[in-house]
């Protein structure tokens, strides 16, 4: 049957196309994952002097299932006011990369939000972009005169809409963007 | 088998030297497939203009002929006519092998695939080009929701993805020109990569029976063909512009055909593309619009007995998608679910923005075929696809014009098939196919890859036949093996692999370690075994009932294995799991067809029994520095879907029609006992049609389209913690939205230009009132209103 000599004659030819066509042994590079926080650092100095308040979430394996270890080093003092300044580290990289400065870099397009559970504090932003609008990588925060245990939870936007209602006061409704950080502190107030 | 050349005339010269005019020419006319006599076949000199017609054994003579060149041509009932140069030299015998299976070969070419119509006795549909044409501006899924029973995923109002009977993506087989479209088809919010206007008609069939296509359509398969060629001389074209009002845009396509008598044909379509923002019916949906390019090119040669075919196909697709729809994690979520509005609402722009996708298609495919007297036909195929796919999400700074997803997929596939006609009511048919993939994640994207770097290669070999009991009853059978095999090369978080227990499963695909990564090798192999049957059973002339049973089974995609990461524009981290195994389909249906010159009614109906279902469900949330996120894990359950597809056409006088479309499915996760999730809802299209030949061919339609709200679905509701204001909050991601009902009209005259050239104006309103309602099949139906209203003017020009 000739049908079947040319169809065998078929096979054989595919079957050297796929042999030609199969990639090489070559392992895939790994991807430097760019744009990753893994560290949050948020410093609380005492306006008056005193001994710094450090708050710290870490999260080593991004988007992998290790939930971040968070870290408060103290008591905040109440009706105190202190000066926050943000950190943002990326130690998949050795040394580590700072995120921060990327973020001073293009300040228009990020902004932070803060808020408190129990009223423990008020926030201020103590830095603004090229628009004048709020960026949040220095803040001063304010306790409350009673004592009180809360949270403190700070989030980044990036490209946020700052020119949204309220936004610039720091109220994310109208903020829109795309979340970078989310992180929550639970802290005391004595 | 001797006989080679194909429909040919064998000429045999008598030795003796006649005298002029008195030569005589006489011969046999006979089926080219079985050999039998043709009795009263029509030959004709052109030249004498002088008839005869061929006796019992198919024989004839013309008497006192004058030897040189003539012409005769050979016409029967249901054959093709034949026209042959014959020279006369004494008296001269002739044999002709005429093509006896016209009405056959008709099918084939309404059908326009490889091997003729594979679905006697499956639940196929028929969209002609007409249909196609009035979807000129839209897309595969959107024309092909013609179908009652068909439904779509969308994402968005330009990313549709067909739903047959409730299943989709890889359980969707989309075939094009003959070719099976590898298309990075598995993720649910990749669209097929079709122009339709390059397509003549469309045939959507239902379930996994066509088993020439694959073993693995356990939804249905789709197939476009292109349009017929005819075998004359003829330049023909047409072109079709549409404008309209949502989105501001407009399409153009035109196509334009030469052929010849000889069989020899080239064609070449192009089409273009152009939308801005869409609206919804109270606010403009920023970042909707869509750019469309694409063209391709036909050629070759066609004759009954043999011959071959090359196209080449080339689509860019760049979608934007709705801005607002691209938050962060669960806290958002749930703030853009209880907005009812999409955070960002800008004026009406033309510009592509972020988030968006720019996906490249190209298809070329060669194919010949050869017929063997007596025998049946050969067909042998080869396809190249190269499919680039670039996701673009909300990024900043030097990334911002970085893809966050850079897949190329290759394939290469290589098929063949034979099929056996020589016996009348009897066909065999044999086919194999193999083909060779490789998918490269570039990893310069700065983002970890979602599908990994693999290779995959499919062999299949299949058997059909069919058999003509009587004039009443048909039946077929097939049988199919597939054979799959991935060789992957993926990265892992080491935190994931132990999480998801792959250390203890499999340790032995670790290749390498780097950083905090593994590097594994996975090689699965997969064998599936399907298979079919069905009858066709005439119960008189107006009425059919048809029955089939078919047995698939589907290895699973590269996402449902390999998927790993955080998907930004579902807010969820998405986890395959290598562990998943096939899915093995057991479908029945059955349908009932009637049909007179008042009313065509069909009523199909189907069971669907899926053993080890893949789906992907949500199943805990994950803590991450960017807040808390939902974790949508695939998984595998027992699932049935049973469902039932009304279609009514009724014909009140020659003006008036009324047709009603209405299709439910019933999906159910057995294992849990408990809905399927992401079923269609029920849907029911209603149309009221006037037409008068008398006033330019002017057609009319009103038509209602209802759509029930889904009230069978699996509840994943989450309570999420929300940090701001120290509360649980339910994150309802799980309840449909209400029923809605929209009206829309079309209307279309025809004006003849010329003898060959006419004009079609169409008018068409979608959405007439205006009304704003979400569809639980749309993925962005959290951010946002589907579509508001939309008028479109098209312009059709045929020539």
């Amino acid at each position: 049957m000739k049908i079947l000599k040319k169809i065998t004659i078929l096979l054989f030819i595919s079957a050297l196309i796929f042999n030609s066509c199969s990639s090489n042994d070559d392992n895939p590079e790994l991807v430097i994952e760019e744009e990753v926080i893994t560290t949050v650092t948020v410093t609380l100095t005492p306006e008056a002097g005193g001994t710094d308040i450090v708050l710290e979430s870490v999260d080593l394996d991004g988007d992998g299932p290790d939930a971040p270890v968070v870290s408060v080093s103290g008591n905040l003092d109440a009706n105190t006011t202190y000066n926050g300044s943000i950190v943002l580290l990326n130690e998949t990289e050795s040394p580590a990369e700072n995120i921060t400065e990327e973020i001073e870099e293009l300040d228009e397009e990020h902004q932070f939000f803060y808020s408190t559970t129990s009223g423990i504090a008020t926030f201020e932003y103590n830095d603004t972009d090229a628009n004048g609008n709020p960026i949040g990588l220095d803040f001063l925060l304010t306790t409350s005169t009673s004592a009180a245990s809360g949270t403190i939870t700070i989030i980044l936007r990036h490209l946020p809409n700052k020119d949204g209602e309220n936004v610039s006061d720091g109220d994310i409704t109208n903020a829109g963007g795309e979340t970078d950080v989310s992180v929550t502190f639970s802290v005391s107030v004595q | 088998m001797k006989y080679y050349a194909l429909l040919i005339a064998c000429v045999i010269y008598n030795l003796a030297n006649a005298q002029e005019c008195t030569s005589k020419l006489s011969g046999k006319v006979n089926d080219f497939h079985d050999g039998s006599n043709i009795i009263g076949a029509i030959l004709h000199i052109k030249e004498l203009d002088i008839y005869t017609t061929t006796d019992l054994d198919g024989g004839f003579v013309f008497q006192n002929l004058c030897d040189g060149k003539i012409t005769v041509t050979i016409s029967h009932v249901g054959c093709d006519t034949k026209e042959l140069d014959v020279v006369i030299k004494g008296d001269t015998q002739f044999k002709i092998n005429l093509e006896h299976h016209i009405e056959q070969l008709n099918e084939v070419t309404v059908n326009g695939h490889l091997v003729g119509k594979q679905s006697k006795t499956s639940q196929e549909t028929l969209l002609k080009t007409k249909d196609l044409e009035l979807f000129s501006s839209g897309s595969l899924g959107d024309v092909l929701k013609k179908v009652s029973g068909v439904s779509s995923l969308n994402t968005g109002s330009t990313i549709v993805k067909p739903v047959i009977n409730g299943l989709h993506s890889s359980r969707v087989i989309v075939m094009t020109n003959g070719v099976r479209l590898q298309d990075q088809e598995w993720g649910v919010e990749h669209a097929p990569n079709i122009d339709i206007n390059a397509s003549g008609s469309i045939s959507v069939i239902k379930g996994s029976g066509a088993l020439a296509y694959g073993g693995d359509a356990i939804g249905g398969v789709v197939v476009l063909n292109s349009s017929p060629t005819i075998l004359k001389d003829s330049l023909y074209g047409k072109t079709i512009v549409s404008g309209q009002t949502n989105g501001r845009g407009f399409s153009l396509s035109s196509s334009l055909y030469k052929t010849y008598a000889t069989g020899w044909y080239i064609n070449g379509q192009a089409t273009t593309k152009y939308y801005g923002d869409f609206k919804a019916a109270d606010y403009s949906l920023t970042n909707t619009g869509l750019k469309s390019n694409g063209f391709s090119i036909h050629t070759g040669y066609k004759s009954f007995e043999k011959g071959f075919n090359i196209y080449y196909s080339y689509l860019n697709n760049e979608i934007a998608i709705l801005e607002s729809s691209h938050i962060g994690n669960a806290e958002d979520l749930i703030n853009a679910i209880n907005t009812q509005q999409p955070l960002v609402i800008d004026d009406f722009s033309y510009n592509i923005g972020f988030p968006k996708q720019d996906v490249t298609h190209q298809l070329i495919k060669a194919d010949f075929y050869k017929r063997f007297k007596k025998f049946g036909k050969l067909k042998v195929q080869y396809d190249f696809q190269n499919n680039q796919r670039y996701e673009y999400d909300l990024r900043i700074g030097e990334d911002r014009f970085k893809p966050a997803i850079d897949l190329t997929l290759k394939t290469h596939s290589i098929k063949t098939d034979l099929k056996l006609d020589s016996n009348i009511g009897n066909t065999y048919e044999i086919g194999l196919s193999g083909s060779s993939q490789n998918n490269f994640a570039n990893p310069d994207t700065g983002v970890r890859r979602l599908i990994p770097d693999y290779d995959k290669y499919d062999f299949g070999v299949f058997l059909l036949s069919d058999f003509t009991l009587n004039k009443n009853v048909f039946l077929d059978f097939g049988v199919r093996y597939d054979f799959n095999k991935y060789d992957a090369k993926k990265f892992y978080k080491i935190s994931r692999w132990e999480e998801l227990g792959y250390d203890a499963d499999f340790s032995n695909l670790i290749i390498d370690e780097q950083s905090t990564q593994y590097l594994t090798n996975p090689i699965f192999e997969y064998h599936n075994i399907s298979a079919s049957a069905g009858v066709a059973y005439n119960l008189n002339t107006n009425s059919k009932l048809i029955a089939n049973y078919s047995l698939s089974s589907r290895a699973p995609n590269p996402s449902e294995l390999f998927s790993d990461g955080l998907h930004h524009s579902a807010a969820r981290i998405e986890l395959g799991d290598l562990r998943i195994s096939q899915e093995k389909s057991n479908r029945v249906s059955a349908s009932y067809i009637y049909n007179t010159s008042v009313l065509n009614l069909s009523f199909e109906t189907f069971y669907n029994h899926i053993d080890n279902y893949i789906l992907i469900e949500p199943t805990d949330t994950e803590q991450t520095i960017r807040g808390e996120f939902l974790v949508w894990e695939y998984k595998q359950t027992n699932a049935s879907l049973f469902g039932v597809d009304l279609d009514v056409h009724y014909q009140y006088n020659k003006h008036w029609f009324a047709s009603n479309k209405s299709s439910i499915v019933k999906g159910h996760d057995i294992s849990k006992d408990r809905p399927l999730i992401d079923m269609p809802s029920f849907k029911t299209v209603n149309a009221l049609s006037y037409s008068n030949k008398k006033w330019w061919h002017f057609n009319s339609e009103l038509q209602s389209e209802l759509v029930l709200a889904q009230n069978e679905y699996p509840n994943n509701n989450f309570e999420v913690y929300i940090p701001t204001t120290d509360e649980f909050e339910l994150l309802d991601i799980s309840t449909p939205p209400p029923t809605y009902h929209l009206l829309h009209f079309n209307s279309d005259i025809t004006l003849n230009i010329s003898q060959k050239t006419n004009l079609n104006i169409g008018l068409r309103i979608t959405n007439i009132l205006n009304t704003s309602y979400r569809e639980y099949l749309n993925r962005l139906r959290y951010f946002a209103d589907d579509l508001g209203r939309n008028i479109m003017l098209q312009l059709k020009l045929n020539y």
